[in-house]
């Protein structure tokens, strides 16, 4: 095949257009002005201009999250590079896949110290999947479609590629995808046919059975999540999700138990520690989610599928590790399952669910709204009833209403739900809303909030406005760091340390000086009309909602403690506790 | 062996010969936490570029397994071999070693160098440098007897290391 000589920058546009992107994230500089000049005169690509770095990392992941697809992501060298570390460290705990594109100054001036150099490559090799310097014109091409397969495939992550300036400029060779081939790096995705049958073998004989899925379901792809259901709903078993699954299994289903760990249900939690057989799919044993190892599920022979062998063993010794892909294991596991017909003993799963039944009649994420003032869980109660209707998308930050949004706002399909699980970045909610709203214009998109987090890339406000991109961001406003504070009540004495939200802006009125509109809620009998109002808004809102400040989240596993030590809120034994959306509207 | 039981590894590592790779491998093991005990790293394959890497490191069972399969994931890593557990294996390592003394002290070096089969590189009047290839024991066992004896200097290359027989990476 004839090579095609282009220039450096053409090389890489073409490159993205030949991967299927169709948005790149990104803010310009002197480094990256050859590839702007370029993005300039074509139209295959458009281009969303964040108004920081860090918010273009998260608006990619936002976007990546939601469709499946990689997001990209263009900055210019130094400071463009470092401000987006912290997007690429989340990105990497969170196994989301990125491109991004840093400019770097000329080969030449490499390690001179020149103006805006930084050591991208150095800087970024713990934070991304794979990282590249691209120092010969040859293999620009190469590099980049090598990108594209590193990022998306296997365990998903971030990957750089530092591009010096006089690389963008020089003639290039094109290579099309079809033309690279990947020498090093092809994950197994096809799992050990003889493990699997031994999973199968332990399942069909276990008493107390339960599935603990996480993100690697959702990773996986909306097939996987649906082969997950059947297998769950042929099972029988009962199903728990971590924070980053939520969505991998209908939330409605009367199988599921909820999010496990240290917000989790109680039922979820009592169950993990009382099993005798665990499938782990997808889930990395996050401390967030054991508690205490010594005391994690001590009775129960334990099965783990993974992508990554690492995610093997790292936490918690298994019996069986399976490494592949979520889908093609679990399709293997429903075949055989049906070949041999097995089934769970239906005495020993009907005392189970017994047992189950029980813990959930604890109802532990019940509260009680009361007629003065706004209980955040019901800010999100409302505002799951109310979307139930629409496609809806939601974002958090990271906080108390981060996990609120966890426990009741009720996910019932994958790629709805984007958060920050591994990093907890606050920042993250509005540019990851951003992105989402990119890539599903005629979706409702909403960004739970804190005053806190909201605070943490409030510049995007300017991006939702030039795109007009009608992001919802609901500020659960207690005034507080209401996670941090929610620590120092039970940990430190109720010393709130640093942790008041002193002179905050009047979000209308930012709302307005950025050009949309704001609004404000702070009574009970308010809240639906005000939710309905905010929805019916053709444009970005931000809804400023003074919740309870003084709200804790339960339940909780105080770190360091077993699962079966949880702290259950006060309301949880009250008679007039309500838990039902029915019970929620009478204020 | 028990769970928590801290044991040596010697572990190869086939990786492309591409600018960086080593800072991921050293990277990896400083930013988990893991040791180097020793690490020799050299082209081994010019017509595909390939480096072999041999890492030293000591950990509990599941530990070695996480710095296994953490290697394993690095993209220019083509192959990791644990020689400890995949059977008999050849591990040699080289050392320079400085003694500086006169008199029985000097002649005492001499013949412990012949013992062990040390060829001395380099000799003035007051000084030997000796040479010695053999298993990181061989060496460990040389030097402390080289101590009393006027070591001044040692530089060693970290160990090399292949399995025996026809089982090949
Ligand atoms: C304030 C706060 C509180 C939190 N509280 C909780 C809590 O109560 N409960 C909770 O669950 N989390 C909580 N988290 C989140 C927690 O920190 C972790 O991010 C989360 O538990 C990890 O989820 P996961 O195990 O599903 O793994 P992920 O991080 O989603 O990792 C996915 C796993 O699946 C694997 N994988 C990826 N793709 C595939 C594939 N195609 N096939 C097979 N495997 C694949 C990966 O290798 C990895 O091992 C909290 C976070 C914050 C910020
Ligand atoms: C960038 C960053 N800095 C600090 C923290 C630590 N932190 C975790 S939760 C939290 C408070 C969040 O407060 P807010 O956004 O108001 O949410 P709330 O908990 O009140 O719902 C802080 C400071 C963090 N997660 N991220």
């Amino acid at each position: 095949m004839a090579e095609r000589i282009l220039n450096g920058s053409e090389v890489v546009l073409q490159a993205l257009v030949d991967q299927g992107v169709e948005v790149v994230f990104g803010y310009p500089g002197g480094a990256v002005l050859p590839l702007y000049d370029e993005i300039f005169k074509q139209n295959r690509i458009r281009h969303i201009l964040v108004r920081h770095e860090q918010a273009a990392v998260h608006a990619a992941e936002g976007y990546a999250r939601s469709t499946g697809k990689v997001g990209v992501v263009l900055v210019t060298s130094g400071p463009g590079a470092t401000n987006a570390v912290t997007g690429l460290t989340d990105a990497l705990m969170d196994s989301i896949p990125i491109i991004c594109l840093t400019g770097q100054v000329p080969t030449h001036l490499i390690g001179n110290d020149a103006f805006q150099e930084a050591d991208t490559t150095g800087i970024t090799r713990p934070c991304t999947k794979h990282n590249y310097l691209v120092k010969d014109s040859e293999k620009l091409a190469r590099t980049m479609h090598e990108a594209f397969h590193v990022a998306t495939s296997g365990r998903p992550g971030p990957v750089v590629i530092d591009l010096p300036k006089d690389i963008l400029v020089a003639k290039a060779p094109y290579l099309e995808p079809s033309q690279v081939t990947h020498r090093t790096y092809n994950p197994i995705v096809k799992g050990d046919r003889g493990q699997i049958e031994q999973a199968i073998e332990l399942l069909a004989s276990a008493k107390k059975p339960i599935l603990y899925c996480g993100g690697g379901v959702i990773n996986s792809g909306s097939q996987a999540c649906k082969i997950l259901t059947e297998f769950t709903r042929m099972t029988g078993v009962p199903i728990t999700l971590t924070l980053m699954g939520l969505g991998a299994y209908p939330a409605s289903d009367k199988q599921y138990l909820g999010m496990l760990g240290m917000h989790g249900t109680y039922e979820a939690n009592m169950a993990m520690h009382d099993c005798d057989v665990m499938i782990a799919i997808g889930a990395r044993f996050d401390d967030r989610v054991t508690g205490n190892l010594d005391f994690f599920s001590p009775g129960s022979q334990k099965v783990q599928i993974d992508i990554d062998q690492s995610s093997i063993n790292k936490n918690v010794p298994v019996d069986i590790g399976i490494i592949g892909d979520v889908g093609h294991v679990l399709e293997d596991m429903m075949k055989i399952w049906k070949a041999k017909q097995h089934r769970i003993d239906a005495k020993a799963l009907d005392s189970w669910w017994d047992e189950i039944e029980g813990w959930r009649g604890k109802r532990c994420l019940s509260y009680k709204q009361p007629n003065d003032v706004i209980k955040p869980q019901h800010v999100i109660r409302r505002l799951h009833a109310l979307t139930r209707d629409r496609k809806t998308y939601i974002t958090t930050d990271v906080g108390q209403h981060q996990m609120w949004a966890a426990q009741h706002f009720g996910f019932e399909h994958p790629h709805e739900w984007m958060t920050s699980g591994g990093l907890g970045t606050m920042g993250y909610g509005m540019p990851a809303a951003m992105g989402v709203q990119v890539a599903h214009p005629d979706a409702t998109v909403i960004c739970f909030t804190g005053d806190a987090s909201v605070m943490m890339n409030i510049q995007e406000c300017a991006t939702l406005k030039q795109y007009h991109l009608p992001v919802k961001t609901v500020i659960l406003n207690n005034r507080y760091m209401g996670m941090v504070r929610q620590w120092q009540q039970l940990l430190h004495g109720s010393r709130y340390s640093e942790s008041y939200s002193e002179s905050l802006p009047d979000f209308v009125k930012l709302s307005e000086a950025f050009g949309f509109t704001g609004l404000t809620c702070n009574n009970p009998a308010d809240l639906d009309d005000t939710l309905k109002q905010m929805l019916e808004i053709d444009g970005p809102v931000i809804l400023d909602v003074a919740v309870d400040d003084k709200e804790n989240c339960y339940p909780m596993i105080p770190s360091g403690k077993p699962h079966n030590e949880m702290l259950l809120g006060a309301e949880t034994n009250g008679d007039e506790a309500i838990d039902s959306d029915e019970g929620m509207v009478l204020v | 062996m028990k769970e928590t039981e801290i044991s040596k590894h010697t572990i190869s590592i086939l990786v492309d010969n591409e600018a960086g790779v080593l800072a991921r491998v050293i990277g990896l093991f400083s930013g988990r936490g893991y040791n180097i005990e020793s690490l020799t790293v050299a082209e081994v394959d010019a017509s595909y570029h390939q480096s072999r890497i041999t890492v030293v490191t000591s950990g509990t069972p599941m530990v070695i397994e996480q710095i296994k399969a953490q290697l394993s994931r690095l993209v220019p890593v083509h192959k990791v071999s644990d020689l400890t557990l995949s059977g008999p294996s050849v591990e040699r390592e080289l050392a320079l070693i400085k003694v500086i003394a006169s008199g029985e002290k000097r002649v005492e070096s001499l013949r412990i160098a012949d013992i062990f089969k040390a060829r001395a590189v380099d000799a003035t009047n007051s000084s030997f440098v000796f040479e010695i290839i053999g298993s990181p024991e061989k060496i460990d066992a040389f030097i402390k007897l080289m101590e009393p004896l006027g070591l001044s200097e040692t530089s060693r290359t970290g160990v090399a290391a292949i399995s025996r027989g026809t089982l090949t990476m």
